[in-house]
Protein backbone atom coordinates (compact mmCIF):
# COMPACT_ATOMS: atom_id res chain seq x y z
CA UNK A 1 0.00 0.00 0.00
CA UNK A 2 2.94 2.34 0.22
CA UNK A 3 4.19 4.40 -2.68
CA UNK A 4 7.19 2.07 -2.89
CA UNK A 5 5.24 -1.08 -3.69
CA UNK A 6 2.92 0.74 -6.12
CA UNK A 7 5.61 2.72 -7.96
CA UNK A 8 5.96 3.97 -10.56
CA UNK A 9 2.39 3.97 -11.92
CA UNK A 10 0.85 4.82 -8.55
CA UNK A 11 3.27 7.68 -8.10
CA UNK A 12 2.02 9.22 -11.34
CA UNK A 13 -1.55 8.66 -10.33
CA UNK A 14 -1.08 10.04 -6.83
CA UNK A 15 0.57 13.08 -8.34
CA UNK A 16 -2.47 13.58 -10.57
CA UNK A 17 -4.82 13.32 -7.59
CA UNK A 18 -2.68 15.75 -5.60
CA UNK A 19 -2.69 18.15 -8.53
CA UNK A 20 -6.48 17.93 -8.64
CA UNK A 21 -6.68 18.58 -4.90
CA UNK A 22 -4.46 21.63 -5.26
CA UNK A 23 -7.14 23.22 -7.47
CA UNK A 24 -9.68 23.05 -4.67
CA UNK A 25 -8.71 26.26 -2.89
CA UNK A 26 -11.60 28.68 -2.75
CA UNK A 27 -11.93 32.40 -2.17
CA UNK A 28 -13.74 33.52 0.93
CA UNK A 29 -17.06 35.25 0.15
CA UNK A 30 -16.81 39.04 0.25
CA UNK A 31 -19.13 39.07 3.26
CA UNK A 32 -16.82 37.04 5.53
CA UNK A 33 -14.28 39.69 6.59
CA UNK A 34 -16.78 42.53 7.23
CA UNK A 35 -19.12 40.22 9.17
CA UNK A 36 -16.18 38.90 11.21
CA UNK A 37 -15.05 42.41 12.16
CA UNK A 38 -18.59 43.28 13.25
CA UNK A 39 -18.83 40.04 15.24
CA UNK A 40 -15.68 40.81 17.27
CA UNK A 41 -16.65 44.46 17.74
CA UNK A 42 -14.09 46.12 15.46
CA UNK A 43 -16.78 47.47 13.12
CA UNK A 44 -20.46 48.25 13.48
CA UNK A 45 -23.69 48.07 11.53
CA UNK A 46 -26.72 50.31 11.83
CA UNK A 47 -30.34 50.56 10.86
CA UNK A 48 -33.17 53.09 11.25
CA UNK A 49 -35.82 52.08 13.79
CA UNK A 50 -39.08 53.69 14.91
CA UNK A 51 -39.19 55.30 18.37
CA UNK A 52 -41.59 57.54 20.33
CA UNK A 53 -39.86 60.57 18.75
CA UNK A 54 -39.74 59.25 15.20
CA UNK A 55 -37.04 57.22 13.48
CA UNK A 56 -33.66 56.89 15.16
CA UNK A 57 -30.46 55.24 13.96
CA UNK A 58 -29.27 52.29 16.02
CA UNK A 59 -25.72 50.93 15.68
CA UNK A 60 -24.41 47.65 17.09
CA UNK A 61 -21.66 45.05 16.83
CA UNK A 62 -21.17 41.56 18.22
CA UNK A 63 -20.63 42.95 21.73
CA UNK A 64 -23.81 44.97 21.90
CA UNK A 65 -25.66 48.14 20.92
CA UNK A 66 -23.12 50.94 20.53
CA UNK A 67 -25.05 54.06 19.54
CA UNK A 68 -28.55 55.50 19.21
CA UNK A 69 -28.97 58.88 17.53
CA UNK A 70 -31.65 60.94 15.85
CA UNK A 71 -32.16 59.95 12.24
CA UNK A 72 -31.25 62.88 10.05
CA UNK A 73 -28.98 61.93 7.19
CA UNK A 74 -27.34 58.49 7.11
CA UNK A 75 -24.03 60.07 6.05
CA UNK A 76 -24.20 62.48 8.99
CA UNK A 77 -24.83 59.65 11.42
CA UNK A 78 -21.96 57.61 9.98
CA UNK A 79 -19.60 60.58 10.25
CA UNK A 80 -20.65 61.20 13.84
CA UNK A 81 -20.19 57.53 14.70
CA UNK A 82 -16.68 57.44 13.24
CA UNK A 83 -15.77 60.63 15.12
CA UNK A 84 -17.19 59.51 18.45
CA UNK A 85 -16.36 55.82 18.38
CA UNK A 86 -13.53 55.59 15.87
CA UNK A 87 -14.72 52.39 14.21
CA UNK A 88 -15.91 51.73 10.65
CA UNK A 89 -19.68 51.56 10.25
CA UNK A 90 -21.98 50.46 7.43
CA UNK A 91 -25.73 50.02 6.96
CA UNK A 92 -26.90 46.56 7.99
CA UNK A 93 -27.99 44.37 5.09
CA UNK A 94 -30.62 42.93 7.39
CA UNK A 95 -31.46 42.75 11.07
CA UNK A 96 -31.90 39.36 12.70
CA UNK A 97 -35.57 39.09 13.83
CA UNK A 98 -34.66 38.55 17.49
CA UNK A 99 -32.44 41.63 17.55
CA UNK A 100 -35.14 43.69 15.83
CA UNK A 101 -37.76 42.63 18.38
CA UNK A 102 -35.44 43.39 21.32
CA UNK A 103 -34.58 46.79 19.86
CA UNK A 104 -38.22 47.66 19.23
CA UNK A 105 -39.11 46.83 22.82
CA UNK A 106 -36.19 48.76 24.29
CA UNK A 107 -36.82 51.81 22.12
CA UNK A 108 -40.43 51.72 23.30
CA UNK A 109 -39.16 51.89 26.89
CA UNK A 110 -39.44 48.23 27.89
CA UNK A 111 -36.22 47.67 29.83
CA UNK A 112 -36.99 43.98 30.42
CA UNK A 113 -36.04 43.05 26.85
CA UNK A 114 -32.48 41.71 27.15
CA UNK A 115 -30.08 43.64 24.96
CA UNK A 116 -26.31 43.70 25.43
CA UNK A 117 -24.66 47.12 25.27
CA UNK A 118 -21.19 47.90 23.99
CA UNK A 119 -19.91 50.57 26.36
CA UNK A 120 -16.18 50.01 25.92
CA UNK A 121 -13.90 53.02 26.39
CA UNK A 122 -16.42 54.69 28.70
CA UNK A 123 -15.53 55.51 32.26
CA UNK A 124 -16.46 53.40 35.25
CA UNK A 125 -18.47 56.37 36.57
CA UNK A 126 -20.44 56.78 33.32
CA UNK A 127 -21.26 53.09 33.24
CA UNK A 128 -22.44 53.22 36.87
CA UNK A 129 -24.71 56.19 36.05
CA UNK A 130 -26.18 54.47 32.99
CA UNK A 131 -26.68 51.17 34.84
CA UNK A 132 -28.56 53.06 37.55
CA UNK A 133 -30.73 54.88 34.97
CA UNK A 134 -31.66 51.44 33.66
CA UNK A 135 -33.22 50.64 37.03
CA UNK A 136 -35.83 53.38 36.68
CA UNK A 137 -39.12 51.78 35.61
CA UNK A 138 -41.08 52.96 32.57
CA UNK A 139 -43.47 55.79 33.48
CA UNK A 140 -41.33 56.98 36.41
CA UNK A 141 -38.61 59.61 36.82
CA UNK A 142 -35.79 60.22 39.32
CA UNK A 143 -33.76 63.38 39.96
CA UNK A 144 -30.05 63.61 39.08
CA UNK A 145 -29.26 63.73 42.78
CA UNK A 146 -31.01 60.40 43.28
CA UNK A 147 -28.64 58.72 40.78
CA UNK A 148 -25.63 60.38 42.42
CA UNK A 149 -26.65 59.17 45.90
CA UNK A 150 -27.54 55.68 44.65
CA UNK A 151 -24.13 55.12 43.05
CA UNK A 152 -22.41 56.33 46.21
CA UNK A 153 -21.28 59.70 44.82
CA UNK A 154 -23.83 62.05 46.43
CA UNK A 155 -21.80 65.17 45.59
CA UNK A 156 -21.34 64.29 41.92
CA UNK A 157 -24.74 65.60 40.77
CA UNK A 158 -23.30 67.69 37.95
CA UNK A 159 -21.10 64.83 36.78
CA UNK A 160 -24.21 62.63 36.71
CA UNK A 161 -25.93 65.19 34.48
CA UNK A 162 -22.90 65.26 32.22
CA UNK A 163 -22.68 61.43 32.04
CA UNK A 164 -26.37 61.27 31.10
CA UNK A 165 -25.78 63.94 28.46
CA UNK A 166 -23.08 61.69 26.98
CA UNK A 167 -25.23 58.56 27.02
CA UNK A 168 -24.37 56.95 23.65
CA UNK A 169 -27.53 54.85 23.66
CA UNK A 170 -30.46 57.15 24.63
CA UNK A 171 -33.87 55.43 24.79
CA UNK A 172 -32.11 52.07 25.19
CA UNK A 173 -30.60 53.42 28.42
CA UNK A 174 -33.49 55.66 29.58
CA UNK A 175 -31.64 58.83 30.52
CA UNK A 176 -34.90 60.65 29.70
CA UNK A 177 -36.20 59.28 33.03
CA UNK A 178 -33.75 61.43 34.97
CA UNK A 179 -34.97 64.95 35.71
CA UNK A 180 -33.64 68.05 37.42
CA UNK A 181 -33.29 67.89 41.18
CA UNK A 182 -35.95 70.61 41.53
CA UNK A 183 -38.39 68.33 39.73
CA UNK A 184 -38.38 70.19 36.40
CA UNK A 185 -37.99 67.98 33.29
CA UNK A 186 -34.67 69.48 32.18
CA UNK A 187 -32.36 69.01 29.22
CA UNK A 188 -32.13 66.07 26.87
CA UNK A 189 -29.31 65.04 24.55
CA UNK A 190 -31.47 63.36 21.92
CA UNK A 191 -32.99 66.39 20.23
CA UNK A 192 -33.68 68.63 23.22
CA UNK A 193 -36.25 68.98 26.05
CA UNK A 194 -39.31 68.73 23.80
CA UNK A 195 -38.28 65.19 22.88
CA UNK A 196 -37.78 64.34 26.54
CA UNK A 197 -41.34 65.47 27.30
CA UNK A 198 -42.67 63.53 24.31
CA UNK A 199 -40.95 60.31 25.39
CA UNK A 200 -42.12 60.66 28.99
CA UNK A 201 -45.67 61.34 27.75
CA UNK A 202 -45.45 58.22 25.55
CA UNK A 203 -44.51 56.29 28.70
CA UNK A 204 -47.67 57.46 30.43
CA UNK A 205 -46.36 60.43 32.44
CA UNK A 206 -47.83 63.94 32.43
CA UNK A 207 -44.79 66.25 32.12
CA UNK A 208 -46.85 69.42 32.67
CA UNK A 209 -48.47 67.96 35.78
CA UNK A 210 -45.04 66.96 37.09
CA UNK A 211 -43.66 70.44 36.56
CA UNK A 212 -46.59 72.18 38.21
CA UNK A 213 -46.11 69.88 41.23
CA UNK A 214 -42.41 70.84 41.21
CA UNK A 215 -43.24 74.55 40.97
CA UNK A 216 -45.52 74.13 43.97
CA UNK A 217 -42.46 72.83 45.84
CA UNK A 218 -43.79 69.27 46.22
CA UNK A 219 -40.94 66.70 46.03
CA UNK A 220 -42.46 63.75 47.82
CA UNK A 221 -45.89 62.20 48.30
CA UNK A 222 -46.85 60.28 51.42
CA UNK A 223 -49.78 58.01 52.18
CA UNK A 224 -51.47 58.63 55.52
CA UNK A 225 -52.77 55.05 55.53
CA UNK A 226 -49.37 53.34 55.16
CA UNK A 227 -47.15 56.05 56.64
CA UNK A 228 -44.77 55.65 53.67
CA UNK A 229 -43.44 58.49 51.49
CA UNK A 230 -42.39 58.18 47.84
CA UNK A 231 -41.07 60.12 44.89
CA UNK A 232 -44.15 61.50 43.05
CA UNK A 233 -43.89 59.18 40.03
CA UNK A 234 -43.24 55.97 42.02
CA UNK A 235 -45.88 53.41 41.13
CA UNK A 236 -46.67 53.11 44.85
CA UNK A 237 -47.32 56.89 45.04
CA UNK A 238 -49.62 56.73 42.01
CA UNK A 239 -51.84 54.23 43.83
CA UNK A 240 -52.49 56.59 46.74
CA UNK A 241 -56.03 57.98 46.47
CA UNK A 242 -56.43 61.77 46.56
CA UNK A 243 -57.96 61.70 50.02
CA UNK A 244 -54.86 60.00 51.49
CA UNK A 245 -52.14 61.85 49.54
CA UNK A 246 -49.88 63.97 51.73
CA UNK A 247 -47.46 66.31 49.90
CA UNK A 248 -44.00 66.93 51.37
CA UNK A 249 -41.42 69.58 50.43
CA UNK A 250 -38.46 67.59 51.78
CA UNK A 251 -37.48 64.17 53.03
CA UNK A 252 -36.77 65.69 56.45
CA UNK A 253 -40.34 66.98 56.59
CA UNK A 254 -41.68 63.48 55.78
CA UNK A 255 -39.51 61.87 58.44
CA UNK A 256 -40.50 64.52 60.99
CA UNK A 257 -44.12 63.68 60.23
CA UNK A 258 -43.40 60.05 61.12
CA UNK A 259 -43.24 58.64 57.58
CA UNK A 260 -40.71 56.08 56.39
CA UNK A 261 -39.14 55.91 52.93
CA UNK A 262 -40.59 53.64 50.23
CA UNK A 263 -38.27 50.68 49.68
CA UNK A 264 -38.80 50.70 45.93
CA UNK A 265 -38.22 54.33 44.88
CA UNK A 266 -35.90 55.06 47.84
CA UNK A 267 -36.88 58.77 48.07
CA UNK A 268 -34.23 59.44 50.72
CA UNK A 269 -31.65 59.18 47.88
CA UNK A 270 -33.22 62.34 46.42
CA UNK A 271 -33.06 64.17 49.77
CA UNK A 272 -29.94 66.12 48.78
CA UNK A 273 -31.18 68.78 46.41
CA UNK B 1 5.18 15.17 -5.42
CA UNK B 2 5.07 18.46 -3.52
CA UNK B 3 2.87 20.36 -5.95
CA UNK B 4 1.41 22.78 -3.45
CA UNK B 5 4.41 23.51 -1.30
CA UNK B 6 4.16 26.10 1.42
CA UNK B 7 5.74 29.32 0.16
CA UNK B 8 9.02 29.89 2.00
CA UNK B 9 7.88 33.36 3.14
CA UNK B 10 4.83 32.09 5.02
CA UNK B 11 6.61 31.37 8.28
CA UNK B 12 8.41 34.71 8.44
CA UNK B 13 5.31 36.75 7.53
CA UNK B 14 3.45 34.61 10.08
CA UNK B 15 5.78 35.70 12.86
CA UNK B 16 5.70 39.34 11.70
CA UNK B 17 1.92 39.23 11.92
CA UNK B 18 2.09 37.56 15.33
CA UNK B 19 4.39 40.34 16.52
CA UNK B 20 1.99 42.98 15.19
CA UNK B 21 -0.95 41.24 16.91
CA UNK B 22 1.01 41.16 20.15
CA UNK B 23 1.68 44.89 19.85
CA UNK B 24 -1.89 45.94 18.99
CA UNK B 25 -4.60 43.34 18.56
CA UNK B 26 -7.42 45.67 17.50
CA UNK B 27 -5.59 47.46 14.70
CA UNK B 28 -3.93 44.26 13.40
CA UNK B 29 -6.79 41.80 13.59
CA UNK B 30 -8.29 42.88 10.26
CA UNK B 31 -4.99 42.05 8.57
CA UNK B 32 -5.10 38.57 10.08
CA UNK B 33 -8.64 38.09 8.75
CA UNK B 34 -7.76 39.38 5.28
CA UNK B 35 -4.62 37.25 5.05
CA UNK B 36 -6.11 34.05 6.43
CA UNK B 37 -9.75 34.14 5.31
CA UNK B 38 -9.29 32.25 2.02
CA UNK B 39 -7.37 29.48 3.79
CA UNK B 40 -9.85 29.07 6.62
CA UNK B 41 -12.82 29.29 4.29
CA UNK B 42 -11.29 26.71 1.95
CA UNK B 43 -10.55 24.25 4.74
CA UNK B 44 -14.04 24.72 6.19
CA UNK B 45 -15.63 24.34 2.76
CA UNK B 46 -13.78 21.10 2.08
CA UNK B 47 -14.42 19.77 5.59
CA UNK B 48 -18.12 20.67 5.66
CA UNK B 49 -19.03 20.62 1.98
CA UNK B 50 -21.42 23.57 2.19
CA UNK B 51 -20.62 27.20 1.35
CA UNK B 52 -22.84 28.76 3.98
CA UNK B 53 -21.73 26.40 6.75
CA UNK B 54 -18.13 27.09 5.73
CA UNK B 55 -18.57 30.85 5.97
CA UNK B 56 -20.14 30.54 9.41
CA UNK B 57 -17.42 28.18 10.61
CA UNK B 58 -14.66 30.46 9.33
CA UNK B 59 -16.25 33.47 11.03
CA UNK B 60 -16.72 31.49 14.23
CA UNK B 61 -13.05 30.46 14.16
CA UNK B 62 -11.91 34.08 13.72
CA UNK B 63 -14.14 35.22 16.59
CA UNK B 64 -12.69 32.50 18.84
CA UNK B 65 -9.18 33.46 17.76
CA UNK B 66 -9.86 37.12 18.57
CA UNK B 67 -11.18 36.27 22.03
CA UNK B 68 -8.22 34.01 22.72
CA UNK B 69 -5.75 36.67 21.55
CA UNK B 70 -7.48 39.28 23.71
CA UNK B 71 -6.72 37.08 26.71
CA UNK B 72 -3.12 36.20 25.77
CA UNK B 73 -0.14 38.21 26.91
CA UNK B 74 2.10 39.80 24.29
CA UNK B 75 4.74 37.13 24.83
CA UNK B 76 2.36 34.25 24.16
CA UNK B 77 0.89 35.94 21.07
CA UNK B 78 4.34 36.61 19.62
CA UNK B 79 5.24 32.94 19.96
CA UNK B 80 2.14 31.70 18.13
CA UNK B 81 2.51 29.84 14.87
CA UNK B 82 -0.55 31.51 13.47
CA UNK B 83 -1.39 29.31 10.49
CA UNK B 84 -1.29 26.10 12.51
CA UNK B 85 -3.01 27.71 15.51
CA UNK B 86 -5.89 29.11 13.42
CA UNK B 87 -6.23 25.76 11.68
CA UNK B 88 -6.60 24.00 15.04
CA UNK B 89 -9.35 26.42 16.05
CA UNK B 90 -11.15 26.02 12.72
CA UNK B 91 -11.02 22.22 12.81
CA UNK B 92 -12.46 22.29 16.33
CA UNK B 93 -15.28 24.54 15.12
CA UNK B 94 -15.96 22.19 12.18
CA UNK B 95 -15.88 19.16 14.48
CA UNK B 96 -18.23 20.69 17.04
CA UNK B 97 -20.63 22.04 14.50
CA UNK B 98 -24.05 20.72 15.19
CA UNK B 99 -27.31 22.16 13.96
CA UNK B 100 -27.80 25.09 16.26
CA UNK B 101 -31.27 25.89 17.60
CA UNK B 102 -31.07 29.52 16.48
CA UNK B 103 -28.67 32.38 15.95
CA UNK B 104 -27.39 34.42 18.90
CA UNK B 105 -29.12 37.76 19.46
CA UNK B 106 -26.39 39.74 17.78
CA UNK B 107 -25.45 37.15 15.16
CA UNK B 108 -24.68 38.81 11.88
CA UNK B 109 -26.84 37.30 9.19
CA UNK B 110 -24.94 37.64 5.99
CA UNK B 111 -27.28 36.37 3.32
CA UNK B 112 -30.92 35.74 2.84
CA UNK B 113 -32.09 32.21 2.11
CA UNK B 114 -32.06 31.08 -1.49
CA UNK B 115 -29.04 33.01 -2.69
CA UNK B 116 -26.31 30.67 -1.53
CA UNK B 117 -23.61 30.24 -4.09
CA UNK B 118 -22.76 26.70 -5.16
CA UNK B 119 -19.52 25.46 -3.63
CA UNK B 120 -17.89 25.74 -7.04
CA UNK B 121 -18.66 29.47 -7.36
CA UNK B 122 -15.82 30.37 -5.09
CA UNK B 123 -13.20 28.15 -6.68
CA UNK B 124 -10.11 30.28 -6.91
CA UNK B 125 -7.81 28.27 -9.09
CA UNK B 126 -10.04 26.79 -11.78
CA UNK B 127 -10.07 29.95 -13.88
CA UNK B 128 -6.63 29.59 -15.41
CA UNK B 129 -7.29 30.35 -19.06
CA UNK B 130 -7.99 27.98 -21.92
CA UNK B 131 -11.27 27.69 -23.81
CA UNK B 132 -14.59 28.09 -22.02
CA UNK B 133 -15.05 24.36 -22.62
CA UNK B 134 -11.78 23.57 -20.83
CA UNK B 135 -12.76 25.85 -17.99
CA UNK B 136 -16.12 24.13 -17.70
CA UNK B 137 -14.44 20.73 -17.64
CA UNK B 138 -11.99 21.85 -14.98
CA UNK B 139 -14.82 23.25 -12.90
CA UNK B 140 -16.75 20.02 -13.25
CA UNK B 141 -13.71 18.00 -12.23
CA UNK B 142 -13.10 20.26 -9.25
CA UNK B 143 -16.69 19.91 -8.06
CA UNK B 144 -16.37 16.15 -8.31
CA UNK B 145 -13.08 16.06 -6.41
CA UNK B 146 -14.56 18.35 -3.78
CA UNK B 147 -17.42 15.89 -3.27
CA UNK B 148 -15.02 12.97 -3.00
CA UNK B 149 -12.94 14.82 -0.42
CA UNK B 150 -16.00 15.70 1.65
CA UNK B 151 -17.03 12.02 1.58
CA UNK B 152 -13.73 10.89 3.18
CA UNK B 153 -13.86 9.90 6.87
CA UNK B 154 -13.07 13.05 8.94
CA UNK B 155 -9.63 11.89 10.07
CA UNK B 156 -8.36 11.40 6.50
CA UNK B 157 -10.34 14.33 5.16
CA UNK B 158 -8.58 16.73 7.53
CA UNK B 159 -5.17 15.29 6.69
CA UNK B 160 -5.72 15.41 2.92
CA UNK B 161 -7.27 18.90 2.97
CA UNK B 162 -4.54 20.42 5.12
CA UNK B 163 -1.73 18.83 3.14
CA UNK B 164 -2.92 19.04 -0.44
CA UNK B 165 -5.71 21.62 -0.63
CA UNK B 166 -4.31 24.10 1.88
CA UNK B 167 -0.67 23.18 1.36
CA UNK B 168 0.47 23.10 4.99
CA UNK B 169 3.83 21.50 5.63
CA UNK B 170 3.87 18.35 7.76
CA UNK B 171 5.53 20.39 10.51
CA UNK B 172 2.63 22.89 10.48
CA UNK B 173 0.10 20.05 10.30
CA UNK B 174 1.73 18.49 13.31
CA UNK B 175 1.12 21.76 15.20
CA UNK B 176 -2.45 22.04 13.93
CA UNK B 177 -3.49 18.46 14.60
CA UNK B 178 -1.22 17.67 17.54
CA UNK B 179 0.04 14.46 15.98
CA UNK B 180 3.50 13.27 14.91
CA UNK B 181 4.45 13.93 11.30
CA UNK B 182 4.80 10.22 10.60
CA UNK B 183 1.21 9.55 11.64
CA UNK B 184 0.01 12.42 9.47
CA UNK B 185 1.97 11.23 6.45
CA UNK B 186 0.32 7.83 6.82
CA UNK B 187 -3.13 9.46 7.11
CA UNK B 188 -2.58 11.61 4.03
CA UNK B 189 -1.41 8.60 2.08
CA UNK B 190 -4.37 6.54 3.21
CA UNK B 191 -6.69 9.42 2.28
CA UNK B 192 -5.25 9.62 -1.22
CA UNK B 193 -5.63 5.86 -1.64
CA UNK B 194 -9.27 6.16 -0.58
CA UNK B 195 -9.81 9.03 -3.01
CA UNK B 196 -8.36 6.99 -5.81
CA UNK B 197 -10.67 4.10 -5.01
CA UNK B 198 -13.66 6.42 -4.79
CA UNK B 199 -12.75 8.12 -8.08
CA UNK B 200 -12.80 4.78 -9.93
CA UNK B 201 -16.32 5.08 -11.37
CA UNK B 202 -15.38 8.27 -13.22
CA UNK B 203 -14.10 7.73 -16.72
CA UNK B 204 -12.30 11.01 -17.23
CA UNK B 205 -9.71 10.87 -14.46
CA UNK B 206 -6.64 12.75 -15.58
CA UNK B 207 -4.69 9.55 -15.32
CA UNK B 208 -4.02 6.97 -18.03
CA UNK B 209 -6.49 4.15 -17.75
CA UNK B 210 -3.83 1.47 -18.05
CA UNK B 211 -1.80 2.89 -15.21
CA UNK B 212 -4.80 2.86 -12.93
CA UNK B 213 -5.66 -0.75 -13.76
CA UNK B 214 -2.07 -1.63 -13.16
CA UNK B 215 -2.09 -0.03 -9.72
CA UNK B 216 -5.31 -1.79 -8.80
CA UNK B 217 -3.78 -5.13 -9.57
CA UNK B 218 -0.74 -4.36 -7.56
CA UNK B 219 -2.61 -3.15 -4.51
CA UNK B 220 -5.47 -5.63 -4.61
Amino acid sequence: MTARTAAPAATTEFAAIEAALATLSARAPATLAPATLVAVGLADEYVAMPSPIGDVFVAWNGRGVSMVAGATEAAEFEARFRDDVGRPIRPAAEVAPRLRRALERRLAGDRRAALPLDLRHRTEFERAVWAKALEIPRGEVRPYGWIAAEIGRPKAVRAVGSALGHNPVPLVVPCHRVVRSDGMIGQYSLGGPENKRAILAAEGLDPDGLESLARAGVRFIGSDTTGIYCLPTCHNAKRITDRHRVPFRSAAQSVAAGYRACRECRPQSAAVA
Amino acid sequence: MDLHATPPTSTSSDSALAAALAADLDTTFERLVVEQQDRLYTIALRMLGDARDAEEAAQDAFVRAYRALAGYGAERTRELRLRGWLTTILLNVCRNRVRRPGPALLAIDRRGPGDEPAASDHLASTDVGGSPHDAALRREAAVRWARLVTALPPLYRAAVVLRHVDGLSYAEMSVALGKPEGTLKAQVHRGIVMLRAAAEPFEDLDTPRAARTNVQEMTA
